[in-house]
């Protein structure tokens, strides 16, 4: 790990004046950039403390929008009694993520900011233009197992890793981002960048900006959500292939349908195409299948991963029929 | 390098350490605490699981320097003062729930945790909330049983109280 000096601010104004000086990056939970350090993947000269401030902790579930405050930590707002009830699927992202001794320390606004557990990004060595930009992608010649389906290019495969993420992006979703010169707002579908000619740009974060807060507009289709999460083992694992979904129903007509997708893109994936194959229809298993078969049919699968179109028709099915159960 | 005070098992320590040294490594190496273990030192075996403010959270991804003036709690800081061991750890011995005992200390530390969250109602939601403890000896069946039988004791005591 490279020599940084450590900063605890004493306010927000005071973190957000340091976050401006050059090689600085906000620490608040460490579970991604202590990891992220070591692993030679994040070599800040200062680190920024953010996790003692006051007020950013904060979590507002009553009225027509959603507040969490960006160090408020996993495992508290997995137990919040609103949301446990209201957006089941958000609370299930929780607590289908890590561990409890990760959630007691990973805030919320640090979750969206994590970065891909690709081995051939992780492992520091390999060819990987993530880390060592114009060095190639490890993946495309190489295992690509666990790589993404969607949203991925020649110069990268690899996938987000994040549940909460995924969640979010179910909902309509924004990102506060403050910093020296001011609030600024971004929808969270615009937040994570596709991959483009530099796939080590992954979100629109700028220099001296420090996530605040994210907020969720109410939706009658909370209640009727879940997030289904499909791993290699139970319990601890980081999703094969997971989708949330929200609906709202009339009977067994769905009237409004949102679909994410996780474990299977290179940002947090909406699916319009589930969407849209669940909207106006009664709902029933046959029609839950054709849901997910529209969302995997763009899918670009590689030579080990193309078991994720199958097994992601099915969780995308599975997590509709649960979702309408939730009404 | 930092002066820093860390207050473990309700001692103050003060102690220099570099920026970069982590909780685990100023228990272990400044304050002589080896009982935390040093497993795969980035998160994903448990080993090191302490007490921060009495929430479980990994020591080797925790700066030292960012938890001065928080209240930690190490395996060595469990048992009472005169040195009976706390219930969680006199389960692991009547339970037989360790082999080579390496995850041990962070298997209880973590165990002690989720029976205080609430999180430890039945043998699946034991085995859930303590999935971030790996064993490679696979005593896993008796590290669920240990942490039920202390849940349980701990659940008639309420009934008791009330």
């Amino acid at each position: 790990m490279q020599p940084f000096t450590y900063l605890r601010p004493a306010s927000l104004d005071e973190a957000l004046h340091a976050a401006s000086e050059p090689g600085t990056s906000v620490l608040a939970g460490g579970t991604t950039m202590v990891d992220l350090m070591r692993g030679g993947l994040a070599w800040p000269t200062r680190l920024l403390d953010i996790s003692h401030l006051p007020g950013l902790a904060d979590v507002q579930t009553d009225g027509p929008v959603l507040r969490f405050g960006a160090l408020a930590r996993m495992a508290d707002v997995a137990e919040n009694e609103t949301l446990q009830r209201a957006y089941p699927a958000l609370v299930e992202s929780l607590q289908l993520a890590a561990s409890q001794q990760l959630r007691n320390a990973a805030t919320l606004g640090g979750n969206i900011l994590q970065r891909t557990r690709c081995p051939y990004f992780r492992n520091g060595v390999s060819d990987c233009n993530k880390r060592v930009p114009g060095s190639g992608c490890s993946a495309v010649d190489g295992e690509d197992r666990e790589m993404a389906l969607f949203g991925t290019s020649e110069s990268c495969l690899a996938n987000y890793p994040g549940d909460w993420g995924t969640a979010l992006a179910a909902f309509d979703t924004a990102v506060e981002l403050r910093s020296a010169a001011g609030l600024r707002t971004v929808k969270f579908s615009e937040f994570h960048l596709p991959y483009g000619e530099d796939p080590a740009a992954e979100t629109v974060l700028r220099p001296g900006e420090i996530v605040t807060a994210i907020t969720v507009r109410a939706t009658p289709a909370g209640r009727a959500s879940t997030y289904l999460k499909v791993r290699d083992r139970q319990s601890y694992a980081y999703a094969l292939v997971s989708a949330a979904v929200a609906l709202e129903m009339e009977g067994d007509m769905v009237t409004s349908a949102r679909v994410s997708l996780g474990g299977v893109a290179s940002k947090p994936w909406r699916s319009p195409e589930a969407e849209a194959a669940l909207t106006g229809r009664r709902l029933s298993e046959a029609v839950s299948l054709e849901a997910g078969e529209a969302a995997f049919k763009g899918a670009k699968p590689r030579r080990q991963n193309a078991f994720k179109i199958e097994l992601g028709r099915r969780v995308v099915a599975r997590a509709a029929l649960t979702a309408a159960k939730r009404i | 390098m930092n002066t820093i005070t860390l207050e473990v098992n309700g001692h103050l320590h003060t102690l220099a350490v570099d920026t970069r040294t982590t909780l685990l490594d100023a228990l272990r190496e400044h304050l002589g605490l080896t009982g935390t273990k040093v497993g795969c030192n980035h998160g994903t075996c448990g080993a090191c699981t302490v007490h921060i403010e009495g929430r479980r959270q990994l020591a080797c991804l925790t700066l030292a320097v960012a938890v001065e003036g928080r209240a930690i709690t190490t395996i060595e800081g469990l048992a009472a003062a005169d040195g009976t061991p706390h219930p969680m750890q006199a389960a692991f011995a009547e339970h037989d729930a360790l082999q080579c005992g390496y995850c041990t200390p962070g298997q209880i530390m973590s165990a002690v945790a989720c029976v205080a969250e609430g999180h430890a109602r039945s043998d699946s939601e034991i085995r859930e909330y303590m999935s971030g403890n790996l064993c490679r000896c696979g005593a896993y069946p008796n590290i669920v049983a240990a942490v039920r039988r202390v849940a349980e004791d701990a659940a008639v005591r309420h009934v008791a109280a009330a």
